[in-house]
């Protein structure tokens, strides 16, 4: 099926222009110099620490992320439209979110059924008749895209909470930078280096209303046994704020204050890497000792921004996200840019029949699920597996949802053979304060394994530095 | 009715305490059935904190104490002026929809009694007002009142199977029966005054309330077998005895916690 | 800085410094044990060098005997052993690892190696393994974690915590060295002055890197005198008791002033280091070199508690 699929190099047998001056580069690397190019990107990002404990899985704590050095490339032409499409899409959610937890316009006009937002378990009644600074919910929304020909992208899902993988963005063009300094000199790439100074002013134009100086923000992240804690330490020491960790915060007064050897310091944003539940145990699970007791009180009197907003998760669930289109139209007036994967909802009894009936072909997804687990991929599965997920989908249909396997991009990727096509996927981070900002780039994903569709860094998955080219 | 509340709280700690903080909705609700005098929240050796309105109408209100302490203690108090709105939350302003109230927690999840419960109730009823009345008996029924029979974790099930339980059980019980019958239901904290004839009990004091299209939310006191009068004094809602809780607190420290509360509600001297 | 930080830094100078001590007791350990077994202090040696870096109890639970085999895994590469050379610099790594931001790449990268190799060390078979080796590895290792510190680090807060860590973590060592040649080895006073005993005297020296450093300061025989003198009282000797303390109350200085409050650790650190400045080897002798080593190492415990609650604990107001 690789065969069949849109390869981002070619146009009709011919290599696109974009990648004409790789295609020379890779000409010009013989085996045993990839083979040492690789072995010291490697090192580098072994040196640096940026490893990955898979979730669940125990293993060797120090695995790294497969590198691929082969490049994905973007024209400028290519990315302005995904960019336009991206920030009306984050525009969208924010929109969604501030309705929600506010009048509900949306579910009055009967746009989106009122169970699937009130009775959804990531919608917070704690947060309900809030709105946050500038009216958003989502600081970092991570939408992850997929291509199936030229001009064919197609949203797979949003993430509205905590997307994770920006440092692999940043580190990926920072050894392919150190690696092949040629390539840069001879193609002009947009620079995607300004993201966490992007970052810091978007937290920064969201402090609250009782922060009346320079805002002092910082990284709240569960600690340093948690699988992305380089990324929390990475991006806290690129904009020059402190790495929190609950037991360093304490609330008095209305407000949040850090534990300094010169005494409490005061703290206006918190960027939280961890879950709603686990925030603040007086107001979520009481069993939490990541969070802050008292967090949410500040929170909700205008004492601290908390980025994400709690809450910010009912907008990036794998049920409403079939709704995001209509979002867009009904909050902007606009029709989107970006198209969704057609998805078929088990919740509905004619989707659940035509599901059921042709579970060999789509790719059936757990609600709530993430990370590339809990799914089935049809055409990729045994019959006995096909059987297995059919009887958990009877069993509880409202926790699925369906989609066509669709055939995705492939981009030519370093493997053991020699260069070979790959499937890849695509998220880019949207940054929303103020302002809405994007760098020209994002993460692209891509499964190592020949013809897999899943490039979870969790189940194996590679990553490639992505290339935007300048006009 | 003028009532007068006072209500002290006081946690004890065997060992010295580094900081406690505590989240309170104490503080009467805003309605037409109920009109407050004066109210005033202390806690001893502690600094106020953020004070806000949640989205639905209830008044929080932060307190943190900066440690070492051993205790802790909470006093609230004031005068409400009452009225009798049959159960009618009118005049109350809040946020939340009321579909959020469908959501069951660990301690209103609806067994098969509870629904079985239910479901007898509607086949003999059929306007939503008519059952939520009906659950409400049903519940008084099936749950005698009996202080000790139960503790602050028991499930809504639990209370059911064992035939006893107090207030707290009697709501919990209720909110599972009405949300089998699709009816958003919650839990709702207060306090009530004891007549001196004697019949209703537990000066700190909670119900239900269960929301009909028509009408809006509607109090329910299974525990009394009536809906909530001038007698009542409504402080706020959750969707069960944890989330509505009067006082949310967390102390650090190594030390085990004890318990002693005070509540007495009087009649005003007008 | 946070306080959760300052208490990561100071706890990798602690952790490094103490695998280096754990290193030379080895080492001194190792040279002990290469005299003739006749003539020996009334105690194993090897067993004095578990009292002198407090693991006795914990050694002998595990293994039982003292040999010296036992000895270096335990006081090696035993992650049961919390002094163990493995356990610190994992530990001054984790430290490392949390603290990130505030370190240098080169500071992490030392602390890094030092933790990589370690765990290749301990893939080899001990046979492989001669104990020079290995004490000469974890003084190298140490050494480069200390040179990243002072060449690459800023002079702010966060090197005055990792400063105290060491000095303060030093003082104690050193003191307990001193301790285990005086009181354990060699406890009956018709020794000293033997050729036992100046052997043991420059063992010691030579442990603490000091031997030839010591031959140049003093020059002539070697004494109880003159090394009491060089270890405790000598300002030139970057171990000496006085240095070491020295070195903490000046850090505690600078925190002071850089952050505009005196402290009480501050005040316990200078006062000790008056003391120490005032005293002479025959005042020390007087009050008994054991005694006033146990008041020492007491003193320094109580600079780190105090230290601990003024700015590690997050309480300061």
């Amino acid at each position: 099926m690789t065969e069949a699929c849109f390869n981002e190099m070619y146009d009709s047998g011919a290599v696109r222009s974009l990648y004409a001056a790789l295609e020379g580069w890779t000409r010009s690397m013989p085996a045993e110099l990839r083979q040492m190019k690789q072995a010291e990107a490697e090192a580098l990002f072994r040196r640096i620490g940026i490893t990955f404990a898979v979730y669940g899985e125990g293993g060797d704590p120090d695995r790294l992320i497969p590198f691929d050095m082969f490049p994905r490339v973007f024209s400028q032409t290519e990315w302005r439209r995904l960019e336009r499409g991206i920030k009306q899409r984050a525009r969208a959610l924010n929109a969604f979110l501030v309705d929600v937890y506010g009048r509900g316009e949306i579910v009055r006009a009967g746009r989106i059924p009122a169970h699937l937002v009130y009775g959804n378990e990531a919608y917070e009644k704690a947060v309900v008749g809030f709105v946050p600074p500038k009216g958003v919910f989502s600081h970092i929304v991570g939408i992850d895209l997929v291509r199936t020909g030229p001009d064919e992208f197609f949203v797979l899902e949003d993430n509205c909470r905590t997307p994770s993988g920006v440092s692999y963005m940043l580190e990926n063009r920072e050894i392919m930078m150190r690696m092949f300094p040629a390539l840069f000199r001879e193609n002009r790439i947009e620079p995607v280096e300004a993201y966490p100074e992007l970052l810091r002013r978007t937290l920064a134009s969201v402090a609250p209303a009782k922060c009346d100086g320079d805002p002092t923000v910082a990284i709240l992240t569960p600690g340093h046994f948690n699988s992305a804690y380089y990324e929390h330490s990475f991006l806290a020491d690129l904009m020059g704020v402190e790495l929190v960790e609950g037991p360093d915060l304490f609330v008095e007064g209305g407000l949040v204050w850090m534990r300094t050897t010169e005494g409490p310091k005061r703290l206006d944003v918190i960027y939280r890497r961890i879950d709603d539940a686990f925030l603040d145990p007086l107001c979520f699970r009481p069993d939490s000792m990541l969070g802050v007791p008292g967090l949410m009180d500040v929170y909700r009197s205008g004492g601290v921004s908390i980025c994400s907003a709690p809450g910010a998760g009912v907008a990036d669930d794998k049920a409403v996200y079939t709704y995001v289109p209509d979002m867009v139209r009904f909050y902007l007036g606009e029709e989107p840019i970006l198209q969704n994967v057609p998805t078929w909802k088990c919740a509905e009894e004619d989707d659940l029949r035509y599901v059921l009936d042709h579970l060999p072909e789509l790719v059936v997804k757990e609600v709530h699920g993430s990370g590339g687990y809990g799914m089935l991929v049809g055409p990729k599965s045994t019959t006995e597996q096909v059987e297995n997920f059919r009887a958990k989908i009877e069993a509880d249909p409202d926790n699925y949802i369906a989609q066509p396997t669709l055939a995705l991009s492939t981009c030519p990727s370093f493997v053991a053979e020699g260069i070979a096509p790959r499937h890849v996927d695509l998220r880019p981070y949207c940054l929303v304060g103020e302002t809405i900002e994007l760098v020209q780039g994002g993460l692209t994903r891509v499964a190592l394994t020949e013809g897999s569709l899943v490039v979870n860094s969790s189940q194996g998955g590679g990553v490639k530095d992505t290339w935007v080219l300048a006009e | 009715m003028r009532l007068s509340v006072s209500h002290r709280t006081t946690y004890c700690y065997d060992a010295p305490i580094r900081l406690a903080v505590q989240s309170l909705r104490l503080t009467p609700s805003v309605y037409d059935g109920q009109k407050v005098i004066d109210w005033q929240i202390a806690v001893e050796g502690g600094q106020q904190g953020a004070g806000f309105r949640d989205g639905a109408g209830d008044w929080i209100e932060s307190w943190s104490v900066r440690g070492p302490a051993d205790h802790v203690t909470v006093t609230v108090g004031g005068t409400v002026e009452t009225a009798d709105l049959t159960g009618l939350l009118t005049g109350h302003r809040e946020v939340v929809n009321p579909a959020v109230y469908l959501r069951e927690t660990l301690a209103t999840r609806a067994d098969a009694a509870l629904t079985d419960l239910a479901r007898a109730v509607a086949d003999d009823a059929h306007e939503p007002l008519e059952r939520a009345h009906g659950l409400s008996g049903a519940v008084a029924e099936a749950i005698a009142y009996r202080p000790g029979a139960t503790e602050a974790h028991t499930t809504a099930a639990e209370a059911l199977a064992l035939g006893e339980g107090v207030c707290q059980d009697h709501a919990h019980a209720l909110i599972a029966a009405a949300r089998v019958l699709g009816l958003p239901a919650r839990y709702v904290s207060g306090y009530l005054f004891a007549t001196e004839d004697g019949t209703p009990h537990e000066a700190a004091h909670a119900w239900a309330e269960v929301w009909i299209k028509a009408l809006g939310w509607i109090g329910f006191d299974p525990a009394n077998r009536c809906c909530p009068d001038d007698r009542y004094v409504r402080l706020g809602s959750g969707f069960d005895a944890r989330d509505a809780a009067p006082i949310r607190g967390i102390a650090q420290g190594p030390g085990e916690e004890s318990l002693d509360v005070e509540v007495a509600v009087l009649q005003a001297q007008q | 800085m946070l306080s959760r930080t300052a208490d990561n830094l100071f706890w990798i100078g602690r952790y490094m410094e103490r695998a280096e001590m754990m290193a030379r007791l080895l080492e001194v350990g190792g040279r002990i044990a290469l005299l003739p077994s006749a003539g020996h202090g009334y105690r194993n040696e090897w067993e004095s060098l578990l009292q002198a870096s407090g693991t006795a109890l914990g050694f002998a639970k595990t293994y039982g005997d003292p040999i010296q085999r036992n000895i270096e895994s335990y006081l090696f590469f035993d992650r049961d052993n919390p002094s163990s050379v493995a356990s610190c610099l994992e530990r001054a790594r984790e430290n490392g690892r949390i603290v990130r931001t505030a370190l240098t790449e080169q500071v992490w990268d030392a602390l890094n190696t030092a933790f990589q190799e370690m765990r290749q060390l301990e893939r080899q078979p001990r046979s492989e393994l001669e104990l020079g080796r290995l004490t000469e590895w974890t003084m190298r290792h140490a050494a480069q974690v200390r040179g990243a510190i002072d060449a690459t680090l800023l002079r702010n807060d966060g090197y005055d915590f990792l400063g105290l860590g060491y000095r303060l973590e030093r003082a104690d060592n050193t003191a307990r060295l001193i301790d285990v040649k005086y009181y354990v080895l060699l406890p009956r006073a018709d020794y000293v002055g033997t050729g036992l005993d100046s052997y043991q005297w420059m063992t010691l020296l030579r442990a603490l890197s000091a031997h030839r450093a010591f031959h140049w300061a003093y020059g002539g025989d070697v004494t109880a005198a003159k090394i009491a003198d060089f270890l405790i009282l000598n300002r030139q000797c970057p171990r000496s008791l006085l240095t070491s303390v020295s070195g903490a109350a000046a850090h505690l200085d600078h925190l002071a002033s850089a952050y505009g409050r005196p402290t009480p650790a501050q005040e316990a650190a200078v006062s000790l280091r008056d003391e120490v400045a005032g005293l002479t080897v025959e005042r020390i002798f007087e009050e008994g070199m054991h005694e006033f080593l146990a008041r020492f190492i007491r003193q320094t415990g109580r600079i780190a508690a105090v230290v601990r609650d003024t700015y590690l604990s997050g309480e300061m107001r």
